[in-house]
C-alpha cells in the first residue's frame, strides 16, 4: 500500500474522508437552496424552469454533478466502513445501558441514523425531481410575448393544452408533442415545466412533503453535530475560533433545512389557500 | 445504607461471565465505593464464596488503576476515579449495577479486571522521549514558556485509567492517545520526534482494534483528570502533518 491508502485507511483517515466530503455536501446543500429560491418567484415558473433546465444542459453541471455524486458515495461508503470497525470495537455491550452525560447529545451519538433517514429522503426525492424530469413525459411551458395573448388564447386544446398571461408574457402550457411544433413557430425553446412537476408532487404526493419535512429536520441536527465534528476532524479546535465554527455549524443547522422545508410547506399552503 | 449490587462476574478470560446480585448492608456513606467492594468481599470470603477481583492500587486518584462503570458511568456518577467516588452520592435502597471496561482491546481477565496493556503498548510506540542517558540535566536548562507548560501539563495528567475508551460509543482510544502526543508535541523535548510518534502510536491504536473518534465528546466528560477535546484535535493535526511531511513511506 502506498503512504496515501494507508493514511486513508486508518482510523483518522477515514474520518478525514468523512469531514471533506461532508463540508463538500454542505457547500452543495447551499448552491441547491439558493437555486431553489427560484421557486418562489411568482411568475408562471419562468425563472425556475429556466434556472432547471440550464442546470440539467451546462455541461460544467455535468462535472458537479459527478463530482457530488462521488461525494456521497464516499461519504456513506465510508460511514458503513467506519460503523462496522466501531462496532467491533465492542463486541460485548454493557449490560445496563451507557448513561452519558447531558454535555452529550444523543444525536451526535446517532449520526448514522440521522443520516440513513436523509439517504432514504434522497433517494425519494432524486426518483420524484431528477427521475421525472430527465426520463418521463412531464408538461412542457413556452414563454411567448405578451402581444401573443389573443393568438394564442384562441388556440384549438390540441394545439395548446392552456394559455396564462402573466406580467411580460404568454405562458402556453403544451404536451411534449405540441411543443415540438409550436416552439419553432414562434421561434423560442420551450422548457420542461419543472414548477409544475414540484407543485404536483409537494401536493398530490403529499406523503412526500410530510417525508420531506422529517428529513430536513433530521438533516439539520446532522448538520449540527457534523460541521463543527468536521473542522475538528481536520485538526482545527482552538479557543480562538472553535466556539464561532459551533455558533455557525448551528446556524446553517436551522437555515439550511429550514429553506428547503418551507418549499414543501409553501406549496402545501398555496394549494388549500 | 443497604444497597442492590448487580456485578460482572466472571472467572476468566475463556469462560462466559454474567450480572450477578448481592445484597450490602450497613455501608456508611463516608466510606469510598472500593471500601464498599471490601465490605461485599469480607463477606463473600466468609461465606467460602470468590470474591469479587476490581484493580485498585493508590486509591487516592492517580494511578488510573480503578476501572469500573458504574450505573452506565466510567468511574460512576461523579467525574472522579472510582477509589475517589463516596457512597454519599448513593441512597439506601438503590440498585448499583458494576461492569467493567468494555471493549474489544480490553478483555475481561476476571470480574471487572480487564487487561488494559493495549495502552502500554501504545506507549511503546512512541509515546516518549528518547534521550541519552547521564547524569540528570540542570533544571530550566531548556525555557519553556508558563502558558505551553500549563497546557502540556494538562494534557500530561491523564492516568491512563481507560475512561475514555470505556465511555466512547466507539471505544475509541483517541483521548489517551491524543493527551500523550499533544503532550510530547508541545514542549521542546518531544518535538524533534513528533513526527514518528504521532504516526507510530496512531498505527498502534489501529492495530489494538480502539474505534474511530466520533467528537461526541463522552469521553473529555467522564475523565477524572479533564482532560479536554481539543487534544484530538491536536492529534489529527499531528497525523496529517505527519504524513504530508514524514520521512516514512
Amino acid at each position: 500500500m502506498s503512504w496515501l491508502s494507508k493514511t486513508l485507511s486508518s482510523t483518522i483517515g477515514r474520518k478525514l474522508i468523512m469531514a471533506v466530503t461532508g463540508l463538500f455536501l454542505v457547500s452543495f446543500l447551499f448552491v441547491h437552496l439558493i437555486g431553489n429560491v427560484a421557486l418562489f418567484y411568482d411568475d408562471g415558473g419562468a425563472s425556475f424552469n429556466k434556472y432547471s433546465h440550464f442546470m440539467s444542459t451546462a455541461g460544467i453541471i455535468r462535472v458537479f454533478e459527478l463530482l457530488l455524486v462521488a461525494g456521497f458515495l464516499a461519504h456513506i461508503w465510508t460511514s458503513i466502513q467506519l460503523t462496522r470497525l466501531n462496532n467491533a470495537a465492542r463486541p460485548e455491550g454493557y449490560a445496563y445501558q451507557l448513561k452519558p452525560s447531558k454535555e452529550v447529545s444523543w444525536f451526535s451519538r446517532n449520526m448514522g441514523l440521522s443520516g440513513s433517514i436523509v439517504l432514504i429522503f434522497l433517494v425519494t426525492h432524486l426518483q420524484n425531481f431528477y427521475y421525472r424530469y430527465h426520463y418521463e413525459e412531464i408538461p412542457y411551458v413556452i414563454y411567448a410575448p405578451a402581444q401573443l395573448y389573443p393568438q394564442a388564447k384562441n388556440a384549438p386544446k390540441e394545439v395548446v393544452t392552456s394559455v396564462d398571461s402573466l406580467a411580460g408574457h404568454t405562458v402556453l402550457h403544451v404536451t411534449q408533442k405540441q411543443a415540438e411544433t409550436i416552439a419553432p413557430q414562434l421561434n423560442t425553446e420551450a422548457l420542461k415545466d419543472m414548477q409544475q412537476l414540484v407543485h404536483e408532487v409537494f401536493t398530490k404526493e403529499w406523503w412526500f412533503s410530510i417525508l420531506y419535512v422529517v428529513a430536513m429536520f433530521l438533516l439539520g441536527f446532522h448538520l449540527n453535530h457534523g460541521f463543527q465534528s468536521a473542522f475538528r476532524t481536520l485538526g482545527l479546535a482552538h479557543k480562538k475560533y472553535t466556539p464561532f465554527l459551533t455558533n455557525l455549524g448551528g446556524l446553517i443547522s436551522i437555515l439550511v433545512p429550514a429553506g428547503f422545508a418551507s418549499m414543501p410547506i409553501y406549496f402545501l399552503i398555496k394549494a388549500f389557500m | 445504607m443497604n444497597l442492590n449490587l448487580h456485578i460482572w462476574r466472571q472467572k476468566n478470560k475463556d469462560t462466559k461471565g454474567k450480572m450477578v446480585s448481592y445484597q450490602v448492608n450497613d455501608i456508611n456513606e463516608e466510606m469510598s465505593f472500593l471500601e464498599m467492594l471490601d465490605v461485599l468481599n469480607e463477606d463473600l470470603l466468609r461465606k467460602g464464596d470468590d470474591p469479587v477481583a476490581f484493580d485498585h492500587d493508590c486509591r487516592e486518584g492517580i494511578c488510573g488503576a480503578c476501572s469500573m462503570v458504574i450505573n452506565g458511568r466510567p468511574h460512576g456518577p461523579t467525574r472522579t476515579t472510582t477509589c475517589q467516588l463516596h457512597m454519599r452520592y448513593f441512597n439506601s435502597g438503590d440498585n448499583v449495577y458494576i461492569e467493567p471496561w468494555r471493549a474489544g482491546s480490553f478483555p475481561v481477565l476476571k470480574d471487572l479486571t480487564v487487561d488494559r496493556s493495549a495502552f502500554d503498548r501504545i506507549i511503546q510506540a512512541g509515546g516518549f522521549v528518547s534521550v541519552n542517558t547521564g547524569s540528570a540535566p540542570d533544571a530550566n536548562e531548556i525555557p519553556i514558556g508558563k502558558e505551553i507548560a500549563d497546557e502540556a501539563f494538562n494534557s500530561a495528567t491523564c492516568i491512563g485509567c481507560g475512561a475514555c475508551v470505556a465511555a466512547c460509543k466507539n471505544a475509541s482510544a483517541s483521548l489517551f492517545v491524543s493527551a500523550k502526543i499533544s503532550q510530547l508535541a508541545m514542549l521542546p523535548q518531544g518535538a524533534a520526534e513528533r513526527k514518528r510518534r504521532a504516526e507510530s502510536m496512531i498505527a498502534q491504536m489501529d492495530a489494538e482494534g480502539f474505534g474511530a473518534c466520533t467528537n461526541t465528546g463522552a469521553c473529555a466528560a467522564e475523565c477524572p483528570k479533564s482532560i479536554d477535546l481539543t487534544n484530538i484535535a491536536q492529534m489529527n493535526r499531528e497525523f496529517i502533518g505527519a504524513k504530508l511531511t514524514s520521512e516514512l513511506v
